[in-house]
């Protein structure tokens, strides 16, 4: 019950914040609220399964062109755009979990990045199709949602956090369920699941299912709400950011990728009006939390007080 | 120019490549293969080593050559020093658990970078080249620098190998190598070997940087390609194993210099990173390693 009223809380919190803030503002929070779905969707295979992977820049920007490149080419609307794009990440993170799977540790994490690179050079070898490293801009009729445009502010916002709302009651009830329970047993020890008649690689791949659909949802309302797509979203930088924001908030917390993304967010916004070293930061930030705070905020948070926080 | 000599041609450019390619490749090899740390700001340490060559020589005067050799010690040494800085500041308080050490590394990555684009710049600035010498083949003319490379490899990579199979340091990192544990209660300070192997490597790194900076020029994201080069060849030639990361380095320099002179090399990149998945997914030891 508590559980549920913070939750909801949150969420009311941050709808009152879309109606209150000035745009500047909005305009940022509408975009963590989308990289805190990506992030979301990091956390159920990192944080809670224990799925080190290196490759989520792959789902993100499968979602990204799953929903661009029709919207671009085949002029389709955002509701079906959306759509296709989550659906491309869902299946590319089925895809390389068949094989990456087979793996583990350190060899997973290294196999997942090479997917991610050889899907980054890819789309730059089709250049004349994907846009290369230049990208593209989603026209107009991609960006039309049940006849209001997502270019304008009221509802990007509203989308930003519609998507939110349902990526975090979909965590919050996975993570609550039988099959929250098997993520976290596979992660501290593979070997007692499978004792207790769990498969580990169809329970894994399924998780990496899920967290493909999310950052595929994610990209995909990235490339709508804000209007360009290209060849950087995949890099691995892409990759790293949902890590950084997992690990600062709290691995294996529901808020936690939220609550990461947010203030990773205003950090670097305020070291780059500061300086140009915003990557400084992003480095120095991954060393510290590595070092001495591998729990992060609400790892800590449900450490001290709150033994029950999902 | 005919078939023959353009296929001459791309092999001995191949062969450069996998020379620069084999030292940093031995460099990250011997990391992952002593201690187990997979090192992503690998591909920094050699940007480092190019970024200090340049350095070198816009503050030390005299002739080509004489700043050469002077870069060639210096950049090394400095880059060594701050590898074992980061070792016992960061990793070894990692207890140099696999993947924490690889999310401190990716951190040391963008801080490495960052530093280089504030304090050098985002140009690309050449070092001049310590001789001019070419080469006139009756089909084209070669830089003999870039043979002279290829030979100073070679003989790096020969002192390598003599360092670890014929001395005792080489002896006790291979002891550390095999079992950290026994190494530990035979007396060997395996904190120091570690601190030693992590500086050795990134130093290597920078060898390769300073030889290839009057080839390319130095620039502050020229790290990328050098490491995802160094983890296919390591990875291809079986982790830890340095007979098969030269092999590997070998088979990736000559291959990348024939399909990128043949087709392009975006398309060389996307085949080779796709075999190394491959590989760790069906043959995780390597296409040369044993299975342990």
């Amino acid at each position: 019950m508590k559980v549920w009223g913070l939750h909801l809380a949150v969420l009311a919190a941050l709808a009152l914040l879309g109606l209150v803030l000035p745009q500047y503002h909005a305009t940022n929070l509408a975009r963590i609220m989308v990289l805190a779905v990506f992030a979301m969707g990091y956390n159920l295979a990192f944080g809670y399964a224990g799925l080190l992977s290196l490759g989520h820049a792959l789902f993100f920007a499968a979602g990204m062109y799953g929903a661009g490149l029709p919207a671009w080419h085949w002029g389709w609307g955002a509701a079906p755009a959306l759509l296709a794009g989550a659906m491309a990440g869902g299946l590319a993170a089925v895809i390389v979990g068949l094989l990456a799977l087979r793996t583990a540790g350190v060899s997973f994490m290294i196999v997942t990045l090479m997917f991610a690179k050889a899907f980054a050079l890819t789309i730059l070898y089709f250049n004349s199709w994907t846009g290369g490293d230049e990208g593209f801009v989603v026209p107009d009729t991609g960006r039309a949602l049940f006849g209001a445009t997502l270019a304008a502010d009221g509802p990007r916002y509203a989308l930003a956090w519609g998507l939110f709302t349902v990526a975090l009651g979909l965590s919050l009830l996975l993570v609550r369920s039988r099959f929250g329970r098997v993520m976290v047993a596979l992660r501290e020890n593979e070997e007692r699941a499978r004792m207790l008649g769990i498969n580990p690689y169809a329970a894994k791949l399924q998780v990496m299912g899920i967290s493909g659909l999310y950052s595929g949802a994610a990209g995909a309302a990235y490339a709508l709400l804000f209007g360009y797509v290209g060849g950087t979203f995949a890099d691995i930088q892409y990759s790293i950011l949902p890590m950084l924001y997992v690990l600062l908030g709290g691995a294996g917390t529901v808020l936690g990728a939220g609550l990461g993304a947010a203030l990773m967010f205003y950090l670097t916004d305020v070291a780059s009006s500061v300086t140009d070293a915003w990557l400084f930061v992003v480095g120095a930030a991954l060393v510290v939390l590595v070092l001495f705070a591998p729990k992060g905020i609400l790892g800590w948070v449900r450490a001290r007080w709150w033994r029950d926080l999902p | 120019m005919s078939f023959g000599p353009f296929l001459l041609l791309a092999l001995m450019e191949g062969m450069v490549t996998a020379a620069v390619l084999s030292l940093a490749a031995v460099g990250l090899c011997l990391v992952f293969g002593v201690m187990r740390v997979v090192n992503v700001a690998h591909g920094e340490f050699y940007m480092l080593g190019a970024v200090i060559a340049w350095f070198v020589a816009s503050v030390v005067p005299g002739p080509a050559w004489a700043v050469f050799l002077a870069a060639l010690v210096v950049a090394p040494v400095l880059v060594g020093a701050l590898a074992a800085a980061a070792d016992g500041l960061i990793l070894k308080r990692l207890n140099y658990d696999p993947e924490a050490t690889i999310v401190a590394t990716i951190g040391l990555l963008y801080i490495l970078q960052q530093a280089a684009l504030t304090f050098y710049g985002p140009d690309a600035r050449p070092v001049a080249a310590p001789f001019t010498w070419r080469i006139q083949l009756p089909w084209f003319g070669y830089s003999g620098y870039k043979l002279f490379v290829v030979a100073a490899a070679v003989a790096v990579l020969l002192a390598v190998w003599r360092l670890m199979t014929r001395t005792r340091a080489g002896l006790i990192m291979r002891a550390t190598q095999v079992d950290r544990e026994v190494a530990g209660a035979f007396g060997i300070n395996v904190d120091r070997v570690y601190m030693g192997t992590f500086a050795l490597g990134a130093a290597l790194a920078a060898v390769a940087a300073v030889l290839v900076v009057p080839i390319q020029q130095a620039h502050y994201l020229m790290g990328g390609d050098p490491l995802l080069l160094s983890f296919i060849v390591v990875i291809i030639g079986g982790l830890g194993s340095l007979r098969g990361t030269v092999i590997a380095a070998l088979i990736i320099g000559l291959s990348d210099g024939v399909i990128s002179m043949f087709f392009t090399p975006t398309l060389a990149k996307i085949l080779a990173t796709l075999l190394v998945a491959m590989v760790l997914v069906f043959r995780p030891q390597g296409l040369f390693g044993q299975k342990t």
